[in-house]
């Protein structure tokens, strides 16, 4: 293994730690499974034993070594997560026994396929819609997939794993909400960036009841300072609704720059954010699998079509956390939730909201651009 | 007397205008901006302070990307908001569209009683800005207001081109093509007015008055063509170049 990519060093604690704890888990026998995207249902994963970490390329320092194979117009998520595969940079890439992928936008069904010839990768035909016997089919691609799982790694996914693995998950799950709910009270107790910080570092934390432990622990904290009159948000910032693309390579250029001038990221709608948590998975219905396949089936992702879920998610959250002005971050060249925008946008203008699209990548090329427009749209709040 | 002061550090140009109490402009100058901002901004103090301003007397708000290079200004706002608030007093209008064609930066700015309502930017490419009008003056060897005096004359080619660098060379092209300056020029200009009506599309406007304000606020055959393009009348005066100072100067205290 070379050494780490810089970007890692700020990832904080909990992920530098991680790299140790994936160690520890590949040296007492465990399998681990790298995986990418909020579709991935992890309670299959659970069930099987599997130790599930998130691949997604956040940093751009990958990115050239990832163009030698792949197209420069392509999103730079895609790109930085092949890039540390290609370049063998990513310790979790290189721990991984399978790589579990879904095909959820042409770029990414496209890059596994190269990834494959990396990485072992399984990707799961995901519908790209709620229409006709979708849920049907995205059920018994994940029965082939429990058969391919059971098979190639000799274990064996009992119904009582699955049931198991849901209870915890959701538990997970309204942790998380019950965290991000926080951010509901006026002013907000937490700064978007330290809260979206904190949220990312709990996904390399791998024990699940110290996974929930810790969220727990936090929200406590910070409710506590909050009655104390510690709040870290002055009550005159404007509360900012930030959708669109997965938002961890942009952070710095985008919800920091925000929160310095006036504004605070009250509700992250993105897949790390409430998107991810808020649907919860049946855990003592008749039918187990289907019941993980129906949650899953019902993410609010853009790849969906049509994607009415999201449109009407977001405008319960803008009523719910009282939004001042809605933020779109999109990655370049993603053309899911690029062509979406205009919709977001309409319906935004209905509610009267304030909104603004941004389309930006990894490099810091735009920043200046982007600081101005960021800038002015608090100025016109 | 108290005074207030707008200094907008813009990519090309630095523009500084000062108000007196009846928000009348008693002063105002402007200078390149050259390699370092936070120099132009200690050559503007002085300049003021020759002239009897200083933060004794006057607020001070800086604008334009070299914004946070100016350490005596009292605060910082953004050339969206000023060029909005220095184009209602410019035109004397609290509802406008307000085209500004910077030096890196295309905007439209749709104001209505006097606020900022929506507003469009070009992204990091350089696209129908001031900057795509020098580089392609540099290619033609002529000075930007000599291609648009050039333009008036010229027609019938275009160039398909967005981008500055591409479009340099579909120039050079056109150049070796044997194609006339006039009608070379014709297409820059077009070029940039049809960026601009592109950017328009993309806002929302309820039948204002349209003005341009920007370093090619004087450029008559550009006023015209863009106004061609639009299909109404769009304004503007010389002092337009100062609107994002002039808009500095209105959010001093």
């Amino acid at each position: 293994m070379r050494d780490l990519p810089e970007q890692f060093s700020q990832f904080g604690e909990a992920r530098q730690q991680g790299f140790m704890k994936v160690k520890k888990v590949k040296e007492a026998g465990g399998k681990v499974a790298g995986i990418f995207c909020t579709f991935t249902p992890v309670e299959i994963l659970d069930a099987a034993g599997f130790t599930a970490v998130s691949l997604c390329g956040m940093s751009g320092e990958t990115i050239p070594a990832a163009e030698a194979h792949l197209p420069k117009n392509l999103c730079p998520l895609i790109k930085s997560s092949y890039g540390f595969a290609v370049s063998d940079k990513c310790p979790y890439t290189y721990f991984s026994d399978l790589i579990v992928a879904e095909s959820t936008c042409d770029g990414k069904k496209k890059m596994y396929e190269l990834l494959d010839k990396i990485r072992p990768t399984y990707v799961l035909h995901l519908p790209q819609g709620l229409a006709g016997d979708a849920l049907e089919k995205w059920k018994n691609e994940l029965i082939r997939f429990i058969a391919f799982l059971e098979d190639r790694f000799d274990v064996k996914i009992t119904e009582e794993a699955l049931r198991k693995a849901a209870r915890e998950r959701n538990e997970e799950r309204k942790s998380r909400l019950a965290l991000m709910e926080l951010q509901k009270l006026t002013p907000p107790p937490a700064k978007g960036y330290d809260l979206y910080k904190a949220l990312e570092g709990s996904g390399f934390v791998f024990e699940s009841s110290q996974r929930i432990n810790q969220l727990n622990d936090l929200r406590e904290s910070i409710e506590a300072a909050y009655r104390d009159g510690q709040g870290k948000v002055k009550a005159s910032d404007r509360r900012i609704l930030v959708t669109g693309c997965p938002i961890g390579g942009v952070l710095n250029k985008t919800v920091k720059l925000i929160e310095e001038n006036g504004g605070v990221v009250t509700c992250f709608e993105n897949c790390s954010g409430i998107k991810a948590a808020y649907q919860m998975v049946n855990a003592e219905a008749d039918d187990i699998v289907g019941a993980i396949a129906e949650r899953y089936l019902g993410i609010g992702c853009s790849v969906m079509t049509p994607n009415d879920i999201r449109i009407d998610h977001l405008k319960k959250l803008v009523e719910e956390y009282k939004i001042d002005g809605v933020v779109e971050i999109d990655l370049q060249c993603c053309t899911p939730y690029n062509v979406e925008s205009f919709t977001v946008k309409n319906e935004m203008k209905k509610l009267s909201i304030p909104y603004i699209q941004i389309e930006t990548d990894y490099s810091e090329s735009d920043s200046g651009q982007l600081s101005t427009r960021l800038e002015a749209f608090l100025e016109t709040i | 007397m108290r005074y207030r002061t707008g200094i907008d550090i813009g990519s090309t140009c630095s523009k500084t205008a000062v108000l007196d109490e009846n928000g009348s402009v008693i002063l105002r100058f402007i200078q390149p901006t050259g390699w370092s901002s936070v120099d132009t901004a200690e050559e503007i103090r002085s300049k003021l302070e020759q002239n009897g301003i200083s933060n004794e007397n006057s607020g001070i708000v800086a604008t334009g990307y070299g914004r946070i290079s100016v350490p005596f200004a009292d605060r910082c706002v953004t050339e969206i908001t000023c060029h909005a608030k220095g184009a209602c007093h410019i035109f004397h209008a609290d509802d406008l569209l307000v085209i500004d064609i910077g030096g890196q930066d295309t905007k439209l700015i749709s104001v209505q009683d006097g606020c900022v309502k929506d507003f469009v930017m070009n992204d990091k490419c350089s696209a129908g800005t001031g900057r795509f009008l020098e580089v392609m003056s540099n290619t033609l060897a002529v000075k930007p207001e000599e291609l648009c005096e050039m333009a008036s004359k010229g027609g019938g080619v275009s160039i398909s081109s967005m981008c500055t660098v591409f479009a340099e060379s579909e120039v050079i092209s056109l150049i070796g093509r044997g194609e006339s300056r006039e009608n070379i020029a014709f297409a820059v200009v077009d070029s940039i007015v049809k960026k601009v009506a592109s950017q328009a599309s993309r806002i929302q406007t309820v039948n204002t008055k349209v003005c341009l304000t920007g370093g090619l606020c004087d450029f008559d055959f550009l006023l015209e063509r863009i106004s061609e393009e639009l299909g109404t009348d769009v304004i503007s005066v010389p002092e337009a170049r100062y609107a994002g100072a002039i808009g500095a100067a209105l959010c001093a205290k």
